[in-house]
């Protein structure tokens, strides 16, 4: 075991003194969450600055078609669905999520290099893909290693904490790719190279600084704490008497256990709930439909939610974690319901505004939240498998919403389409509270046991 | 004392042999970059009065050097000879009574797009409105009254709803919105059209209330050519496999282009000139691998832009007759987005 005291969650260093002060709050974030936060923040900086100048890159530099562009477009939307099953599976299976979570950074590094080499067509969709693939597998078994590596108790934090590095590289690396192009028209390479070299950065902090977490390993270790439960010999200097040794693997994968009853009611109200989530670029074309200021920023009023999902990320998961995990996730959609309800009603700045904090508080309560929820409620040999089947069935139901509502919009209007899906919304928030409630208790609980 | 781990001392290598590496490409764009500019030769300029007292041809100039961008001027008789330089830089340009229709990118620590309406006699910003996306089309109508305009609006990761254009026809003198095409009545092969992954694109103005314009439906995979009227906001379908549609001076033919095979699933377009009255088509297969809404030279001769093999970010417009047999040749060498002014 490579572990070092200070990875290993609180409640794997044994008893520590509890009531009285609490203790400081940065303390309780371990410092596997905040260096994958890091690695996030880093690999997002050079994500996002290439997707910023991919579209002016392919239509005004390289003259393409701007069906071309749809194209590739299509490729990055659909192709991380699948891939994130996959990713966990292979994590719980081997339980080295770290290793898995390395051929994913490393492959999103490597499509850098093909963009910068190449400028076909064909060249520019294999890099999308490959990088989407690339963001498809890591994300789970990254989640995974989040989880072992939190107190569970304040898990939620720990996952806003991750969500909030994230999102920082997620704002930087655009502003980045256009100052670059400021700077130096037509310095899509520059753009390349640039977001190369933070893309190779985060993986070295992965490779180097974060540990080889094994979910499955330590929960064994955790159940069985003393050297006789352990299998070990009595003493540490004894070398007969041993059966097992240290070969402490915990119950193998079992795709069964990945639809026990406690995982079907989160995979529910992740699906019901986002069937209902219709896309941002919706609520931007509505805001856009009644603003002129929405018009002129429309390609950056995603930049204004990230800022928003930015600062709420860490509160909201620590509200999470005293409110019960399940409980914000579904009340988190009451702020889709208000973005909706604004961008339906309301015109001018000021509701642009509303509209992006609104939507930065429901990505702030449901992003992290439902991986915080799967991770905790899921059993830890099929932690992974089933953090990439929520995120999986959370991205095909809203793949389904926003079609869906592409034809409700055109049908009845975009007015009484936005709000029709506001109301609907707000009825589904209410069934799945009853869904989730059963969690919200069970897992105090075990929060408690665990403490 | 502590020893600092290796897997520290190695990290900290990385990211210095990174940031030396970017570093190093960086500055070496750069003064590539200021190189190219220095040694571009300069490209013949001449007054812009002269050259705008006659007929003339106004366009987006893409030679390399400093003026590389800027909307510039040529007499039709002297098309590739000395250019005059207005101090507009524009995406697409279109020039029509007394007004020039710009749509450019503002480039900033945010970039955005925007249509500014210029008044031709002055050069000076009338008007301006933001565009939400990458300039695609504009055209004014023939007295410059009003003026269409597309862009591609760009879904990010963040925001799912992936692509589609905008297209809207606007007011010069006050820049009052006539309507986005996407919201109009529109009817395909007398069936009402309620594809909801609709886009429509490339307006071409007849008068000041008719107008051709291209409609799709990306899942059908299909496009057609329409027409209709602005106060009535409806659209009616002509026929299919047409786009980027240009209506010809005395308004009996519109040429656009269509998609005549697909390479490595991409379209691949060629010219083609319809009569419309008689509904008869002429496909110019010599024009194969344009992207451009076509401009009518006069009545029997076509200008396009095509990108200059082997040189990124330099166009060339090239003239066609509109028979059959055809063939293109080279107009405005370092020239995109033509607007011919009689």
């Amino acid at each position: 075991m490579a572990l070092e005291t200070h990875d290993l969650p609180a409640a794997a260093r044994g008893a520590r003194p509890t009531g009285g002060t609490r203790p400081r709050t940065a303390a309780k974030v371990s410092s596997v969450v905040v260096t994958l936060g890091v690695v996030s923040l880093l690999t997002d900086v050079s994500s996002e600055a290439v997707s910023a100048v991919l579209p002016l890159y392919i239509t005004a530099a390289l003259g393409m078609t701007t069906l071309a562009f749809g194209f590739v477009n299509g490729l990055m939307q659909g192709a991380t669905a699948i891939v994130r099953v996959l990713g966990g599976w292979a994590a719980d299976r081997g339980d080295h999520p770290k290793w898995v979570a390395t051929v994913g950074y490393g492959l999103s590094m490597v499509t850098r290099v093909i963009l910068f080499l190449v400028s076909g067509f064909a060249g520019i969709a294999t890099a999308v893909t490959l990088d989407r693939v690339g963001k498809g597998i890591r994300t789970a078994p990254r989640d995974a290693m989040i989880t072992a590596s939190s107190d569970p108790r304040t898990i939620g934090r720990s996952f806003g904490v991750h969500r909030t590095l994230d999102t920082i590289g997620a704002a930087v690396g655009p502003l980045l790719a256009f100052v670059v192009l400021w700077w130096l028209p037509q310095g899509y390479s520059t753009v390349f190279v640039v977001s190369f070299g933070f893309a190779v950065v985060g993986f070295a902090v992965l490779v180097l600084l974060v540990p080889d977490v094994r979910p499955r390993n330590l929960g064994w270790l955790l159940k069985h704490r003393t050297r006789v439960e352990r299998g070990l010999p009595k003493c540490k200097g004894c070398t007969c008497d041993l059966p097992g040794g240290l070969e402490a693997a915990g119950r193998p994968f079992r795709w069964s256990m990945v639809a026990a009853p406690e995982l079907r009611r989160v995979m529910i109200a992740a699906a019901v709930l986002s069937l209902l989530t219709v896309g941002d670029g919706f609520v931007y074309l509505s805001l856009q439909a009644r603003d002129g200021f929405a018009t002129q920023w429309f390609p950056l009023l995603y930049v204004g939610t990230n800022v928003a999902y930015m600062a709420l990320a860490t509160p909201v998961g620590r509200l999470a974690d005293r409110v019960g995990r399940g409980r914000v996730f579904v009340v988190g959609h009451l702020g889709l319901v208000g973005a909706y309800a604004v961008a339906g009603l309301l015109g001018g700045t000021a509701s642009t505004f509303v509209s992006l904090a609104l939507l930065g508080v429901f990505y702030a309560a449901t992003d992290g939240v439902l991986a915080a929820l799967t991770g905790r409620v899921a059993a830890p040999n099929v932690r992974a498998t089933a953090i990439g089947t929520a995120q999986t069935v959370q991205a095909v139901a809203q793949m389904v919403a926003s079609a869906g509502f592409g034809a409700l919009w055109f049908a009845v209007g975009r007015r009484p389409a936005i709000l029709a899906v506001a109301a609907v919304l707000a009825v589904a928030v209410g069934v799945c509270w009853l869904i989730v409630r059963p969690l919200d208790a069970s897992s105090r609980v075990q929060d408690r046991v665990a403490a | 004392m502590n020893r600092i781990p290796r897997r520290v001392v190695v990290l900290v290598a990385v990211v210095v042999v990174v940031v030396l590496g970017v570093g190093a490409y960086a500055v070496q764009a750069v003064r590539r970059h200021q190189q190219a500019l220095a040694a571009a030769p300069t490209v013949a300029s001449t007054a812009l009065a002269g050259v705008l007292a006659g007929p003339h041809i106004v366009f987006r100039s893409t030679l390399p050097g400093p003026q590389y961008g800027l909307v510039a001027a040529v007499p039709i008789a002297d098309p590739a000879g000395a250019r005059a330089f207005t101090p507009l830089a524009c995406d697409r340009v279109d020039v029509a009574g007394s007004f020039a229709s710009c749509l450019r990118t503002v480039p900033g620590v945010a970039t955005t797009f925007e249509t500014d309406i210029y008044d031709v006699s002055t050069w000076q910003r009338t008007q301006t409105w933001p565009l939400p996306g990458i300039p695609s089309r504009t055209r004014l109508s023939d007295d410059g009254t009003l003026v269409g305009t597309t862009a591609f609006v760009t879904g990010d990761s963040y925001a799912t709803i992936g692509f589609s254009t905008r297209t809207e026809i606007h007011t010069t003198a006050d820049g009052s919105s006539r309507g986005n095409l996407e919201n109009w009545r529109l009817t395909v092969d007398g069936q009402p059209f309620t594809a909801s992954d609709r886009n429509l694109w490339g307006v071409t103005f007849v008068d000041d209330d008719t107008i051709f314009a291209t409609a799709a439906s990306h899942a059908a995979g299909k496009t057609w050519l329409m027409t209709g009227s602005i106060s009535g906001q409806s659209l009616t379908s002509v026929a299919d496999n047409a786009e980027c549609p240009s209506v010809s001076p005395d308004r009996s033919k519109v040429a656009y282009k269509k998609v005549v095979e697909t390479v490595n699933g991409q379209p691949v377009w060629a010219v083609a000139v319809r009569d419309i009255a008689a509904g008869t088509e002429t496909l110019i297969p010599a024009t194969k691998g344009l992207d451009d809404q076509v401009e009518w030279l006069d009545g029997s001769t076509l200008l396009y832009g095509l990108p200059r093999a082997g040189q990124a970010g330099t166009t060339d417009v090239y003239s066609v007759g509109i028979t059959a047999d055809a063939q293109p040749v080279l107009f405005i060498p370092g020239a995109w987005s033509p607007s011919v002014v009689r």
